[in-house]
C-alpha cells in the first residue's frame, strides 16, 4: 500500500472480513461485561480509573486541517523518516510518507489492510492481547478502533530507519475519546523499528486507549519505543503484548511525561528458546499527574533472558507507579531475568507504589529484582558544589544523570537527543516553578 | 590566605575538631599528618563547606571574607579547591561536561562569559597533558568505572582547569602505586604559584618527597599537636605517631 492513496470510502468497516466483526463483538460484550477496572482489582490497585469511567467520552471529532508544520517539533528532525500520522485516530495520508522499503514488505493503516489484505494479520490481530489485567481495556478498543498502524515484514526483511508513527490530538480531540489499534508482525530474522509518539497540539480532555499486538518469528527484531506526550488532561492507556519466537529479540522502551493519568501495559511472551527481551522505561510527573506501567515477561522456554529497568522522577504531588512481574514457567530452565526498578522523588509530596515480583516455576534459572525509592544523594551533591556548581544547578544535574543511562538504550540517536532535550526542559521548568514558589530548597 | 582560628567542629552530635589554628600564605604548602580518625579529614572537608559537619566555634578567614559563612559553591568559585580522599562517581554525566561546568561557574562567578565547548576543549587539552591523558577520558562518565588511581588523577584534572588559590588535597596519596604517586605530584607542583597555597592532608610521608612542605603540622584528637618544617614529617616516618598522640591525650 502507498501512503497517498485516498482512504477506502465509505467506510472501512463496511468491508472488514468477518473475523473482524467478530473480534469487535466479543470485545464490546467483554467490556459490558467487566467495565473498565476498579482499584479492587489487585493489578490496578494503585491507579483509580474512574475519573475516566465519570467523564464518559464519546468518539472523538474528526481533526481539523493539518499541516506539516504543525508536526515539526515532533520529527526529531528526521522529516524523511517513514512516517505514519493519525489524527484523533483517522489517518492522514497528506502527512504520511512511506517509501523504500524492502519487497513485500507493508507498512501502513490497518483499516486499509484489513480490506486489502487481512489474512496477513490474522493470526496477531486479536490474538495476542491476553493478559486479563488488560482484558477490559482491550475489548473496549475492539469495540471501537477505527485505525491504526500495521506492519507486515516477511522472512529477512531489514527496515533500518525507524517508522515513525505519530499518533496527534488537536483541539477537536478534546471531550472524545480515540482507540489506536495497532499490529506489527515480522516474519523470521525480519528487523523493525517503530517509535510510537502520543502528542498533542491543544490542551482539553480526552482519552486515548490504544492496543498493540505483535508477532516476533524466529530471529526477529523489534525495536519499540514509546513516547507519551498527550495534554496534561489526558487520559491515556496504553497495552502492547508481545509473542517471541526462537532467538528473537523485542527491545522495549516506554517514555512517559504527559497525561494526567497513565497506564503503559508491556507484556512479552518468550516463547521459543533463546528469546531476548529488554525492557526500558523512564516516566516524569509533576504537578498532580499519575503514571502507572505495568509489564509482565512470561518466560515459557528455556533458555531465555530478560532485562528490565524502569526509571521515574517525581515531583510535586506526582505519583509513580511500577509493577513489573517475571514469571518462569516450569520448562523455562535456564532463565536469565533482571528487573529494576529506581525512582527520584524531588519533592516531599510525590508518592511511588514501586512492587518488583518474580514467580518461578523452573528449578534452574538466575533470576534477580530490586526497586529503589530515594531523594539525591548528598555525597554528590555536595561534590559538584565543591567544583563550583550552584546547588540548583548540581540537583538538575545529578537528576538528570539519574535518568540518562537509560534513555541511551534506545537504539535511535535522533530519539534519545529529543527525549534528552525534553528531559532538559521539563527539569529546568520544575526549577524555574519551585524558584517562583519561593525558597523552599535549603 | 587563609587564616583558621580556634575552629571547633562535630559531625552526628560527636566533636571531631576541638580547636584548631593554622594561617597559611601565598605560596606556602602546609602539610596536614596524623593518625586515622585524628581529624584531619574533617578539616578539610570542613574548609571545603560539607554539609555533614557543623562548626560550632572559631573562624576561617579566607583572603579577607568569612570562608564559614559562604556555600561550598561560592568557596570554590572564589577559589577553595578540595580534592576528594574518596573521588565520587557519577554516572550519566561526561568529564567533559562537568568540567565544563564547573569552570563556567567560576567564571561567571569572576563576571566573565562562559566558554563554549570548542573553545573549552582547546583549554582541556592543555590540562590533559598535566595527567597524561588522551582527550578520550573526557567522553567517559565522571569517575565511574575509573580505577583508584584515575580517580585521583581526575581530581588533579579538574584542579587543573579551575587554578584555585587554595587546593586542599585529602589523602590525595592513597591507594596511588608510584607511577601515579608521581604523576598526581608533579601534575601539583606545576599547578603551584606565587599567589596560591597547597594544604596537603595525609597519613603517610611519601608524598611529602614528591611534594616538600614548608610547614608541616600533626594533628591528634582534633587539636594540632606539633608544627615543625619538613623534618617533622620524617621524624614520624620514623618514630610513628604515638608519642605525639600520648602528649595530646595528657593534654586533653
Amino acid at each position: 500500500m502507498t501512503a497517498t492513496r485516498t482512504p477506502v470510502a465509505p467506510s472501512p468497516r463496511a468491508v472488514e472480513p468477518a473475523w473482524i466483526a467478530e473480534l469487535r463483538r466479543e470485545g464490546a460484550a467483554r467490556y459490558e461485561a467487566l467495565r473498565l477496572p476498579t482499584t479492587r482489582d489487585e493489578d490496578w490497585r494503585f491507579t483509580d480509573l474512574s475519573p475516566v469511567t465519570k467523564a464518559a467520552l464519546g468518539p472523538a471529532r474528526a481533526p481539523g486541517a493539518l499541516a506539516e508544520s504543525d508536526l515539526a517539533p515532533f520529527l526529531f528532525g528526521h522529516t524523511e523518516w517513514p512516517r505514519l500520522v493519525f489524527a484523533n485516530g483517522r489517518y492522514q495520508p497528506s502527512l504520511s510518507r512511506v517509501a523504500g522499503l524492502p519487497a513485500g514488505a507493508r507498512v501502513g493503516p490497518l483499516a486499509e489492510l484489513l480490506v486489502e489484505a487481512p489474512e496477513l494479520v490474522e493470526g496477531t490481530l486479536g490474538t495476542r492481547a491476553v493478559q486479563p489485567a488488560a482484558a477490559a481495556l482491550v475489548g473496549q478498543n475492539a469495540s471501537a478502533f477505527l485505525d491504526g498502524y500495521a506492519i507486515v515484514l516477511p522472512a529477512g526483511a531489514v527496515v533500518d530507519t525507524p517508522i515513525h508513527v505519530l499518533f496527534v490530538a488537536d483541539s477537536r480531540a478534546a471531550l472524545g475519546a480515540v482507540y489506536p489499534r495497532n499490529v506489527v508482525v515480522l516474519g523470521a530474522n525480519a528487523v523493525a523499528s517503530v517509535v510510537e509518539s502520543y502528542v498533542t497540539l491543544a490542551d482539553g480532555v480526552s482519552l486515548t486507549n490504544t492496543v498493540g499486538e505483535v508477532t516476533l518469528a524466529a530471529g526477529a527484531r523489534f525495536d519499540h519505543c514509546k513516547i507519551q506526550r498527550e495534554s496534561a488532561e489526558a487520559f491515556h492507556l496504553a497495552t502492547l503484548e508481545v509473542r517471541q519466537e526462537r532467538d528473537s529479540y523485542l527491545n522495549s522502551f516506554s517514555f512517559a511525561q504527559g497525561a494526567a493519568l497513565s497506564r503503559t501495559n508491556i507484556y512479552t511472551t518468550l516463547a521459543g528458546p533463546g528469546a531476548h527481551a529488554t525492557l526500558y522505561g523512564l516516566y516524569l510527573a509533576e504537578g498532580r499527574q499519575h503514571v502507572d506501567h505495568q509489564t509482565r515477561i512470561e518466560h515459557a522456554a528455556p533458555g531465555c533472558t530478560s532485562w528490565e529497568v524502569y526509571k521515574g522522577i517525581l515531583d510535586g504531588r506526582g505519583h509513580g507507579v511500577f509493577n513489573g512481574k517475571v514469571f518462569v514457567h516450569p520448562e523455562a530452565q535456564k532463565t536469565d531475568g533482571k528487573q529494576t526498578n529506581k525512582n527520584l522523588l524531588l519533592s516531599d509530596t510525590a508518592k511511588v507504589d514501586t512492587k518488583p515480583q518474580l514467580e518461578i516455576f523452573a528449578d534452574d534459572v538466575k533470576c534477580t529484582h530490586g526497586a529503589t525509592v530515594g531523594s539525591l544523594d548528598a555525597v554528590p551533591l555536595f561534590y559538584c558544589r565543591s567544583r563550583g556548581i550552584a546547588e540548583a544547578e548540581a540537583r538538575t544535574l545529578l537528576t538528570y544523570a539519574f535518568a540518562a543511562d537509560v534513555l541511551e538504550e534506545i537504539r535511535s540517536r535522533p530519539v534519545v537527543d529529543h527525549l534528552e532535550e525534553l528531559m532538559r526542559a521539563w527539569l529546568a521548568a520544575g526549577q524555574r516553578g519551585r524558584a517562583a514558589a519561593g525558597p523552599e530548597t535549603a | 590566605m587563609l587564616e583558621i582560628k580556634n575552629l571547633t567542629a562535630t559531625a552526628g552530635g560527636t566533636e571531631i575538631l576541638r580547636g584548631i589554628s593554622l594561617t597559611v600564605n601565598a605560596g606556602e604548602v602546609h602539610a596536614i599528618m596524623g593518625p586515622n580518625g585524628s581529624g584531619k579529614s574533617t578539616l578539610a572537608q570542613v574548609l571545603a563547606g560539607h554539609p555533614a559537619y557543623e562548626v560550632t566555634g572559631g573562624s576561617v578567614t579566607y583572603k579577607g571574607q568569612d570562608l564559614l559563612d559562604m556555600e561550598p559553591e561560592e568557596r570554590a568559585q572564589a577559589g577553595v579547591f578540595l580534592a576528594f580522599q574518596y573521588p565520587v562517581e557519577i554516572p550519566g554525566v561526561t568529564n567533559a561536561y562537568f568540567l565544563r561546568a564547573a569552570y563556567n561557574a567560576k567564571r561567571v562567578a569572576e563576571g566573565k562569559e562562559e566558554l563554549d565547548p570548542m573553545d573549552f576543549l582547546d583549554l582541556l587539552e592543555e590540562k590533559l597533558k598535566l595527567v597524561e591523558w588522551g582527550p578520550e577520558i573526557m567522553s567517559r562518565a565522571v569517575n565511574a568505572g575509573f580505577s583508584g588511581g584515575e580517580k585521583k588523577r581526575n581530581e588533579i584534572l579538574q584542579m587543573a582547569v579551575l587554578e584555585p588559590s587554595l587546593a586542599i588535597l585529602d589523602e590525595t596519596d592513597s591507594g596511588l602505586d608510584i607511577d601515579a604517586l608521581k604523576i598526581v605530584a608533579e601534575g601539583v607542583n606545576a599547578l603551584r604559584r606565587a599567589d596560591s597555597a597547597t594544604i596537603l592532608v595525609t597519613h603517610y610521608q611519601r608524598l611529602l618527597n614528591h611534594i616538600v612542605p614548608d610547614f608541616v603540622h600533626v594533628l591528634a584528637g582534633g587539636r594540632i599537636v606539633r608544627s615543625g618544617g619538613k623534618e617533622l614529617a620524617l621524624e614520624l616516618e620514623e618514630r610513628g605517631y604515638e608519642w605525639l598522640t600520648e602528649a595530646a591525650g595528657a593534654v586533653a
